[in-house]
């Protein structure tokens, strides 16, 4: 069987990009499970989709705790200790990272043992961080590391994931994700279906009897205040809003009253700032401005921008 | 055809395949899904009916019955939070005697809230006098809701259904599935007969009347519980039809590769299929390994059970659920039904996959590893939450950022 996991954030299609992929392998004549996993939150929030592929009947479900090949949509997540990008991965599993660098410095610097391969960020992808076009680049290069998948396969499952959502977005989808599955082909085949756990030789549970603690320690209780403060929300920005103070007019009870998350501050000259820490970039800010003089740019952009150290 | 859907997806399927009048609706976390596709098909004119939002779950089942109880065929859906808000209804429309098929979307009840599934939350309704199917994959999901319609409405039954599938493990999942065409559908499950169903306010009647004195309300009650009894042996028939009909079997008690086993795990839900896979691992390593899940929980098949577990010499109930206080809900059930029994196998008790923790194909091994000493020894362990070191650890680090250490002096953490 075949085990993917594809990391990214809430809004970079990851997964779609999952749906994808189980529907190339499904057309390829593979039994195939597709399932994301999200919590609560959503725009800019770490998730993972998890597609399964086997010849025979799939009956494994849920955590993937040895992936054969993990897909990373976004290097930002490993920052983000809560995403656990690398789960699991051992010398048999291949990462694909979407983004920037050289595979052989990023398997110094996660101090990987397995192969890497990176699909290059194209200019199109970074100007749209968060677009969605993430996920079905990532599918398309998931589904060339695998092999197994043609390419016309690979176009018939995004056709039927994204048919539905009208011609212009379907084709951007197909050219990224066919354009990934061109780049990566030095690759193909490159992952290995690994074995199923053997019930002869495995390593025992190291199951332990919970203690009876204090009510005050076993309630799910946190006893401080103000702990919100600590989510450092602002990690999951894919977009930053960006205010062009010669043209806000200090209406700022617009902006400060519709952010969601009250991360639009007042200042004692009535202009607003952003607090960026917690700032998801949801740009409801820059729709609601009455102005327009708030804007949105990549947040990897303006991280660029920023001196060293300087991002939240 | 086969094709690629959903828990979710089937679920609506199977609403639509049935040819449900009358949805009322209300959403929650994971189960919504089902009613934005139902509602997509009734706007596009795919399904004829109407979909109805209520402003709560109470009102949703309430709406649910009342439907019901004028002669249509009446779908609904929720999930945890949502099926305990609908509790008092629950009890109160099983009392009505009208057919109708809600799907629970199973997900861990508060407090600590969460999004994952176990169990508890449908089987606090497990006395209700709904009827109870428990499903482990989506295919099994689109055919137990046409199973549940024949059965609710089966005239010596007449009582409401609860088809349940998992949070996440299903609802979310896609998997291969093969839906029956509409028109065999419409064989298998022809409209909905109301006979003497046809609450009309133009025909005033009084439904559900107060009684006063223990013996008409034992009366009332008892002819529930003889109709759910009755279920059983309409189950029996309507799932061979549909065998005949589909080529799939939903037998009441789903037996694998347990017939010669002398270990059997017994759960229910979208688990059991990662138990399927450790019997494979274990028959590989020469362990004789089963499984058995009844996939009706209400009414309970004793006969079925009996049988199954005839001559195994032990059981791993397998609860993801916790009835506080007492242990796993499957395992207190499985102990009555085969107590007394010649040839009674020896019955340990798992509580795992709360909230949707996994349950690791090492652990499956481990269990199985426990139940040979067990046979050893003519002995059951004692009742065990799967839950490792490595958790615990884990949860001192939380508590450590919760500072709930620091209230209690002398508590490391």
């Amino acid at each position: 069987m075949y085990r993917i996991r594809l990391h990214g954030r809430g809004g970079q299609g990851i997964k779609t990009g999952g749906r994808i992929l189980g529907s190339a392998f499904f057309g390829a004549g593979f039994d195939a499970q597709d399932a994301p996993v999200y919590g609560a939150e959503r725009r800019g929030a770490p998730m993972f989709a998890t597609v399964r592929a086997s010849r025979a009947p799939i009956r494994e479900r849920g955590l993937m705790a040895r992936p054969d090949l993990v897909v990373l949509a976004d290097e930002t997540l490993l920052q983000v200790p809560a995403a656990n990008v690398l789960f699991g991965v051992g010398a048999a599993t291949v990462l694909l990272i979407h983004g920037t660098g050289e595979a052989a410095d990023w398997r110094v610097r996660l101090g990987f043992d397995g192969k890497v391969v990176v699909l290059p960020v194209t200019a199109g992808t970074a100007e749209r961080a968060g677009s969605g076009i993430a996920g079905a680049r990532c599918a398309g290069a998931a589904a060339r590391l695998v092999g197994g998948i043609a390419r016309e396969q690979l176009g018939a499952a995004l056709t039927e994931e994204l048919g539905p959502l009208g011609p212009a977005v379907l084709a951007s989808n197909l050219e990224q994700a066919l354009a990934a599955f061109d780049a990566v082909a030095p690759h193909a085949g490159v992952v290995r279906e690994s074995a199923p756990a053997s019930a002869r030789d495995f390593a025992a549970p190291d199951w332990i009897d919970l203690p009876l603690d204090p009510a005050r320690i076993a309630a799910p209780d946190i006893h401080a205040a103000a702990t919100s403060v600590e989510a450092r929300t602002g990690l999951w920005r894919t977009l930053r809003p960006e205010i062009d103070y010669a043209h806000c007019n200090r209406c700022t009870w617009v902006c400060s009253t519709l952010c969601p998350d009250s991360a639009i501050r007042v200042r004692p000259d009535r202009s607003p700032e952003i607090d960026l820490q917690h700032c998801k970039g949801c740009m409801i800010c820059v729709s609601v401005c009455p102005p327009h003089a708030i804007h949105s740019i990549p947040e990897r952009v303006a991280q660029e921008r920023e001196p060293a150290g300087a991002a939240p | 055809m086969r094709r690629l859907l959903t828990g979710n997806a089937a679920a609506a399927w199977g609403a639509r395949l049935a040819r449900a009048d009358y949805v009322p609706a209300f959403p929650i976390t994971p189960q919504t899904e089902i009613i934005e596709l139902l509602a997509q098909w009734f706007g596009a004119g795919e399904m004829r009916g109407r979909l109805v939002m209520l402003e709560s779950e109470h009102s949703m089942v309430t709406a649910a019955a009342a439907a019901a109880a004028t002669g249509v065929r009446v779908f609904t859906a929720t999930s945890s939070q949502g099926l305990l808000y609908a509790m008092e209804m629950l009890y109160t429309v099983t009392g009505w005697r009208v057919p109708f098929v809600l799907v629970n979307v199973s997900r861990g009840l508060a407090s600590p809230i969460t999004l994952e599934s176990d169990h508890n939350d449908v089987l606090a309704a497990r006395d209700s006098g709904f009827l109870q199917m428990h499903c482990a994959t989506c295919q099994e999901i689109v055919d137990s809701v046409l199973l549940a319609y024949r059965l609710a409405e089966e005239p010596a039954v007449r009582l409401p259904a609860i088809v349940n599938l998992d949070g996440f493990h299903l609802s979310f999942t896609r998997e291969p599935v093969e839906l029956p065409p509409a028109e065999a559908a419409a064989e298998f499950l022809p409209p909905f007969e109301a006979r003497g169903i046809g609450f009309r306010a133009s025909r005033p009647s009084s439904q559900a009347v107060a009684v006063l004195g223990g013996s008409p309300y034992s009366y009332f009650r008892y002819e529930t519980h003889l109709a759910a009894q009755h279920a059983l042996e309409v189950y029996d028939g309507v799932a061979a039809e549909f065998a005949q009909r589909f080529g799939r079997r939903h037998d009441a008690v789903e037996c694998y590769r347990s017939d010669d086993a002398e270990i059997v795990f017994f759960m229910i839900g979208a688990f059991a299929t990662k138990a399927m896979d450790a019997v494979d691992r274990l028959r590989d390593a020469g362990v004789r390994a089963g499984l058995v899940r009844p996939r009706l929980l209400r009414p309970y098949p004793v006969a079925a059970l009996r049988r199954a577990l005839a001559g195994r010499r032990a059981v791993a109930v397998i609860d993801q659920n916790l009835s506080v206080g007492k242990g796993g809900v499957l395992h207190g059930e499985l102990a009555s039904a085969l107590y007394g029994q010649a040839e009674a196998p020896l019955l340990a008790s798992y509580v795992g996959g709360l909230g949707g923790r996994d349950i690791a194909p090492e652990e499956f091994f481990q269990i199985a590893r426990e139940l040979g000493e067990a046979i050893a020894a003519r002995q059951a362990p004692p009742p065990r939450l799967l839950y490792t070191a490595g958790e615990l650890r884990q949860m001192r680090n939380l508590q450590a950022i919760a500072a709930a250490e620091r209230s209690v002096p002398g508590v490391a953490a």
